[in-house]
């Protein structure tokens, strides 16, 4: 009755398939060495190294809804390591290092692909912007280069870089080792990992209330019962200020929507990524074809995971700016995440004032390429109850006492 | 030739005009109302594309947006991707091609135009079907101002797929026609047609993408959108959507020649075309019954109807006897044979007696009941109730001003549908404010009412699992039972998760008819009930939109505003070139015949310094602070003391955020005791409004000051250089120029002997250290003061200068640029502008972040001078700073970097701004620049770096 199914596989088709056991889902036990609160992609790395690294295994991540359902499913996935200044640079070049290996790693396909990342300047402070980041990223020891605009061109042949258009592409920043990964393979396969170490992952369990005594943290209470911990470790993304209040914690972060949207599969045309801020618009086509593409956060605050319509119009409006060739590309699907934005563009990851209480936030609309970096060195900062050196700077006294790591002024470039 | 399946009468296609088209370069006809499927349909195509993953040949599934598998891309007359054959109207010279997987991009750029329209109305209504022709009209007869939107080329929704009796007006048609004529001629009412809501926001804000001409081809006038987004706001929303028909899955369910019943009757009532001549139906609800004896009526033969239910309705069965339909109860489909079409279906009892047949055939008919569209609802985040006996989603809360009804809120008749359009047009019409009763007299019709209950059924149980499954779910994504039963066996359980893990409903039709299949087969393999899991979430679009479309006129020139001065054509006549600050195009310098860009600064720095030069400076932001309480205000936004500024004086100024750093600079001059006037950087000029606005209205709304946009009121001509009071002078003639009467930092109210006199206010500032005045006129007058400054100048050479040389002469004398030698981490102190920083003032913006320990760490960042070692250099901007004169392996310890750098005329020589760590303590000292793979020395200076002892400001 059932006849041969497969024939040629066209372009398009050949994603790899997931493992047919990624985790149980065990109930919540009373108590745990380590609570992580959010199951998004830096909740569930730090899990993994928590339990790789330290031989932390009694561990549970909580999430109030499904795994790895937040920022992390709704992320345009841009890698890349070429921030200006050396603390930025030290965590995500770190991160970009992990990346490198971690398909191996994880024994899951990932599809880490380093296509490129380019960013695109439009004016004169675009350029001296740009070179300055290129050479700091040089000094730095990360791939950085400065492409004029035939440069750009012969990267990415459809980039219109006519100089009669409305902002002239004058050249652009160019990484070589950045590109994209698949995220919801990511987080299914640090997940996957971090349950056969031990590490319960609890989904639909949404964390109401954090028990501190003397002090001290104690517990949380969620929606599924209390669940006593030794130490708590906050990967709330676009929630986390939220839940820092439950600890009596007031967090210099806004949650804002953040959009993103892609078209129908298409043949290869984009073989980069290019990001332009000054018309803003960032677009990468995905392993199976379609482009994907984000621009800036909406301006409002919101816990609501929907943006306003015209931010997509402004976008798409810039996208055939850049790309004359989308025109008749169709918007298949748009959906908003909450990002956490810090007042210098840059993430809070440490101690907190409650002793066994860690932090992990403010990474806005940038934080998934540092997934596997940062999950190492917060795992390193709950277990040795002090950060690891490339997250020493992300402090959240650095509010008061000025050490900004302030890269929105800078280079303007987020994701 | 094809074969013709075009039934001699009937149907809404206009048979005097034929429509040539092809598909995979085969040649075909069609008629003026068709759409590319039911012309295909017409000449027995029903083969589209092949499938994605398993290039299996897939066909025409449905008649609208829901079908999941007839995918072709547009070749001709312009390329577009990923189009569905069901709802791409037929025109002449179309030529598309099946498509299996990927779009294809145009490489050419597309010709047509695109724009975008706003309307505002009491109560919009999505879905000219019975429910929603009815909502339009009673709100209409209100007085209320109704937009009515609907995707089809004409009204009517469902009815264009049947042929009921109605009323006393015969068909549906007729009835269609007299509302919609009464809509038309009543004023306030807009109906689009072609026209899909595709989002729904926030307080009644809703986006429709209209096809304005794509339908004809490429007969469509150039000059005509092709396409328009409607930016619809409403008070009160009704969603009359309707319902999409369920397939049910089974093995081999993907063969072309399987359509849902309800498209069947679509394609025979709307196009007057059979989808076969042998069909077999295959339902699990009495609605596939009425497809099954319509099409025998035509003459087809319908050898039999498969029930799933094991007590089928006695009624219909009775009129499926007269008609030859065998009725087989309690039984399903297990399969099908064919390849390029279904020849054979295999079937088997369900439960209980029976035994498995084969039937020939060449079209199956399935029907699994109906899944109301619940889109838009969903959008706007209306939370959704499993409804038992449908087998499918409804709306399952109020929201409020939205309302939902008609086979869209799950009603199954026209009875049902027509009354709640009734009810939801009335209360609609209400709450926007429209109390006149306005009853519409409701149709009726003798269209077959269901007589039983249906039956949900996903899909057919198989005994083993295949080893090669073949029973899809969702067929664009070749996604099939096992697929979900591997996710569900992975430790998958929420919906979002398996349709991440199967690809489940990310296509191109993004789920209409899979998702809730996948949804009820999860439950199923999971032994847990439907309602109790979360829907995955409908998101916009609920059809896919041309990026073109959206971006509207927003292209090239209008993409952003050009903002130009009123000299801007002087400039443009002079052949300067011109760089954009913000919107603002801006002359960046003035290339003499053989000069480069090196040479013409130079002369244009020389002239300033050595006679007379001017710049169009009217790009500057200029905002009116008017109010008594305008000096408090001020002091609290720039570091330095504005209230005490005496009028006719000018002050300089620079603000910071609230972490101390520098955001922006300018002058402030005060007009009077309650009226400043302030300047912004070109490109900050509507930030720092927006920023002063935030300020007064969110935390000083005490304060009486009013602030206003002034920029373009002015044009601003800096005339500069040792030769400036001469020029002023010959054109002020009752102005007393001399530095006595006339000091710096203050400015002068005149007339100036330009055109019969033209009133100017000029001010004695100077941002290159020379002598200078700027001279500001109405706008309107800005071309003419400028040629009057070059005639008068004339005598002394005087010579335009752009922004660069602007940049040259500022830096020589070490003032900043904000955005330019400071980035969001300096501070006035780091400038060195202590000086600027008021020690006497309560409070500003940036004070307590002063006393921060990070600001006052030794090793800041300072801005001071760098001279390279070899005079000719000329550093690259954007280098960064070391300490040693070899490069060491990376990380090198960087002590800052070049924000400007240039050849100076004045200087002889290359020089540079920078930002050094501890960069004030460091004058004297060398310090080294990589470049490329050099290594520059550079001596560390103080950024001052001509005419330090200011001689040169008073002339
Ligand atoms: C549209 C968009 C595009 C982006 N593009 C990029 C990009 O290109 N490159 C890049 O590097 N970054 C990008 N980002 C940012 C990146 O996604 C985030 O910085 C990163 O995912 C945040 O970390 P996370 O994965 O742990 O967050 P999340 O996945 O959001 O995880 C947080 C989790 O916490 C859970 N949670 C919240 N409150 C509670 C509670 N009370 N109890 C229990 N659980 C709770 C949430 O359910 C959620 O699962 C983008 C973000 C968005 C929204």
């Amino acid at each position: 009755m059932t006849t041969d199914r497969r024939t040629a596989v066209p372009p398009g088709a050949d994603l790899p398939d997931h493992p047919s056991f990624l985790w149980p889902n065990p109930d919540p036990a009373k108590s745990y060495d380590v609570v992580i609160v959010g199951g998004g992609g830096h909740g569930l790395a730090t899990a993994y190294y928590l339990a790789k690294v330290h031989g932390i295994t009694n561990v549970a991540v909580l999430d109030k809804g499904w795994l790895a359902g937040g920022n992390m499913a709704r992320n345009t996935t841009i890698i890349r390591s070429n921030y200006l200044w050396d603390e930025s640079s030290g965590i995500y070049e770190h991160s970009l290092k992990l990346w490198e290996n971690l398909e191996a790693e994880l024994d899951y396909p990932i599809l880490f692909d380093q296509r490129g990342v380019l960013n695109l300047a439009h004016s004169l402070q675009d350029v001296r912007d740009s070179v300055r980041r290129v050479n700091a990223n040089r000094l730095n020891g990360i791939d950085a280069e400065w492409v004029d605009a035939d440069g750009v061109q012969e990267l990415c042949p459809i980039v219109n870089v006519s100089p009669d258009v409305r902002y002239p592409v004058l050249g652009a920043t160019y990484q070589p080792r950045a590109g994209i990964a698949k995220h919801d393979y990511v987080a299914w396969g640090y997940a996957r990992a971090a349950a056969a170490m031990g590490v319960d992952l609890i989904q639909n369990c949404e964390v109401t209330g954090i028990d501190t005594v003397g002090g001290r943290v104690r517990g949380v209470r969620t929606t599924r019962g209390r669940v006593a911990a030794g130490k708590v470790a906050l990967c709330a993304a676009g929630h986390s200020s939220v839940l820092a209040a439950m600890a009596g914690l007031r967090l210099p972060v806004q949650s804002h929507p953040l959009q993103a949207l892609v078209s129908e599969l298409l043949e290869p045309v984009h073989p980069t990524v290019v990001m332009s801020n000054a018309v803003h618009v960032y677009v990468s086509q995905a392993h199976k074809g379609e482009l994907v593409m984000g621009a800036g956060i909406d301006s409002y605050n919101g816990y609501g995971q929907r943006g306003s319509f015209h931010i997509i119009e402004r976008q798409m409006a810039a996208a055939l700016e850049l790309f004359p060739i989308f025109a008749r590309a169709h918007l298949l699907r748009t959906w908003a995440g909450i990002v956490d934005v810090s007042p210098d563009a840059s993430p809070i990851v440490g101690l907190t004032p409650i002793d066994g209480l860690y932090l992990n936030c403010g990474w806005g609309t940038g934080g998934f390429k540092a997934t596997p970096g940062l999950g190492d060195c917060f795992a390193h900062t709950v277990a040795k109850d002090k950060p690891h050196q490339f997250n020493e700077p992300f402090t959240l006294e650095r509010f008061t006492t000025g050490a900004l790591v302030d890269e929105h002024g800078a280079a303007a470039v987020a994701h | 030739m094809t074969a013709n399946f075009r039934l001699p009468v009937g149907g809404r296609v206009n048979r005097d005009e034929a429509l040539r088209f092809s598909l995979d370069g085969r040649p075909m006809l069609g008629y003026r109302g068709d759409t590319l499927a039911s012309a295909l349909l017409a000449n027995g195509v029903h083969q589209v594309a092949t499938s994605i993953k398993y290039g299996r040949p897939r066909g025409i599934m449905a008649a609208g947006v829901e079908d999941a598998s007839a995918l072709v891309q547009i070749e001709e007359p312009f390329p577009e991707p990923m189009m569905s054959a069901t709802t791409v109207e037929l025109y002449d010279g179309l030529i598309a091609r099946g498509l299996p997987g990927q779009g294809r991009l145009a490489d050419r750029p597309d010709p047509a135009r695109y724009d975008a329209k706003h309307v505002h109305c009491d109560v919009v209504v999505v879905g000219a079907g019975p429910a929603g022709l009815v909502a339009a009209l009673t709100s209409a007869r209100s007085g209320a101002r109704v937009v009515l939107v609907d995707d089809q080329n004409q009204a009517g929704g469902a009815l264009l797929g049947s042929d009921e009796y109605f009323d006393d007006l015969g068909s549906p048609a007729a009835w269609v026609h007299e509302v919609l004529a009464e809509l038309r001629a009543t004023p306030g009412v807009l109906v689009l047609e072609r026209t899909t809501a595709f989002g729904a926001y926030d307080d009644g804000f809703l986006l429709a993408l209209q096809r304005r001409t794509d339908h004809l081809g490429a007969a469509a006038p150039k000059d005509v959108a092709r396409q328009r987004i409607w930016r619809i706001r409403a008070k009160q929303t009704v969603i009359a959507t309707g319902a999409h028909e369920r397939p049910v899955v089974f093995a081999d369910n993907d063969r072309p020649g399987i359509m849902l019943a309800g498209a069947a009757r679509t394609y025979l009532h709307r196009y007057g075309v059979l989808p076969g001549r042998r069909i077999v139906v295959f339902t699990t609800n009495d609605s596939a019954y009425t497809a099954a004896i319509e099409l025998a009526e035509t003459g087809v033969d319908v050898p039999m109807l498969l029930d799933a239910r094991a007590v089928p309705p006695e009624g219909l069965v009775a009129e499926c006897a007269a008609r030859g339909i065998e009725v087989r109860a309690g039984h399903a489909v297990t399969g099908t044979e064919g390849r390029e079409h279904i020849t054979d279906v295999h079937i088997a009892p369900l439960a209980g007696t029976g035994h498995p047949d084969t039937i020939m055939c060449d079209t199956l008919l399935v029907s699994g009941g109906w899944n109301p569209v619940v889109h838009l609802f969903s959008q706007l985040r209306g939370a959704l109730r499993y409804a038992p006996e449908l087998g499918a989603f409804v709306p399952g809360e109020e929201l409020p001003d939205v309302q939902v009804v008609g086979s869209a809120a799950g009603a199954l008749d026209l009875a049902s549908c027509v009354r709640q359009g009734g009810e939801a047009g009335r209360a609609a019409s209400e709450a926007a404010g429209f109390t006149r009763p306005a009853p519409v007299p409701l149709p009726t019709s003798d269209a077959r009412v269901a007589e039983a209950a249906a039956m949900v059924l996903w899909q057919v149980p198989e005994g083993a699992e295949p080893t090669a499954d073949t029973r899809f779910v969702d067929l664009q994504r070749d996604a099939t039972v096992s697929d979900v039963l591997r996710a569900t066996g992975a430790g998958l359980r929420s919906l979002e998760h398996i349709k991440r893990y199967t690809t489940i409903g990310t296509a191109h039709d993004q789920g209409k008819t899979s998702g809730m299949i996948a949804a009820g087969i999860v439950a199923e393999a999971l032994g847990v009930k439907i309602a109790e899991q979360r829907p995955t979430t409908f998101r916009p679009p609920y059809t896919s939109v041309p990026f073109a479309a959206l971006a509207g006129r927003d292209r090239g020139e209008l993409h952003d505003p050009v903002r130009i001065t009123a000299m801007h054509s002087w400039h443009v006549a002079q052949g300067a070139l011109f760089e954009d600050v913000g919107q603002w195009k801006r002359p960046w310098y003035y290339p003499r015949p053989g000069e480069d860009m090196a040479d013409a600064v130079l002369r244009e720095c020389r002239a300033a310094r050595e006679s007379v030069a001017l710049m169009d400076g009217s790009t500057l932001g200029k905002i009116d602070v008017q109010g008594q309480d305008s000096g408090e205000f001020l002091d609290m936004l720039y570091t330095n003391m504005m209230s005490n500024l005496k009028v006719g004086r000018i002050r300089y100024g620079v603000m910071c955020g609230v972490d101390g750093m520098v955001i922006d600079d300018g002058t402030v001059i005060r007009l009077a005791e309650d009226r400043f006037l302030v300047t912004t950087t070109t490109g900050n000029a509507a930030k720092i409004l927006e920023w002063m606005e935030e300020w007064l209205q969110t935390e000083w709304p005490h304060l009486r000051v009013f602030l206003t946009s002034v920029t373009e009121h002015w044009a601003t001509v800096p005339l500069v250089g040792p030769r400036s009071r001469d020029v002023l002078a010959s054109l002020a003639p009752e102005l007393d120029v001399s530095n006595e009467a006339f000091g710096f930092m203050s400015w002068r109210d005149t007339v100036l002997d330009v055109t019969g006199g033209v009133a100017a206010r000029v001010c004695r500032i100077s941002f290159s250290g020379e002598l200078a005045y700027e001279i500001n006129v109405n706008a309107w007058h800005g071309r003419a003061l400028w040629e009057a400054l070059m005639a008068a100048g004339e005598p002394y050479g005087i010579t335009p200068y752009g922004t660069e040389t602007m940049h040259v002469l500022r830096a020589e004398k070490g003032y900043p640029i904000i955005g330019q030698d400071t980035d969001g981490t300096v501070t006035p102190q780091d400038l060195g502008m202590s000086w600027a920083v008021s020690k006497k003032k309560p409070d500003f913006i940036g004070k307590r972040s002063f006393a921060r320990s990070e600001n006052n760490r030794p090793d800041r960042k300072q801005l001071v001078g760098l001279l390279p070692a070899n005079p000719a250099t000329v550093l690259p901007e954007g280098a960064q700073i070391i300490e040693s004169a070899h490069l060491p392996e990376p990380p090198v310890r960087m002590l800052g970097h070049v924000t400007s750098s240039y050849a100076s005329a004045a200087l002889d020589r290359g020089f540079a701004l920078a930002v050094v760590r501890s960069g004030r303590d460091r004058i004297g000292e060398t310090l080294y620049v990589p470049v490329a793979d050099d290594v520059v020395p550079v001596t560390v200076t103080d950024s001052v770096l001509f005419d330090k002892e200011g001689t040169r400001r008073d002339g």
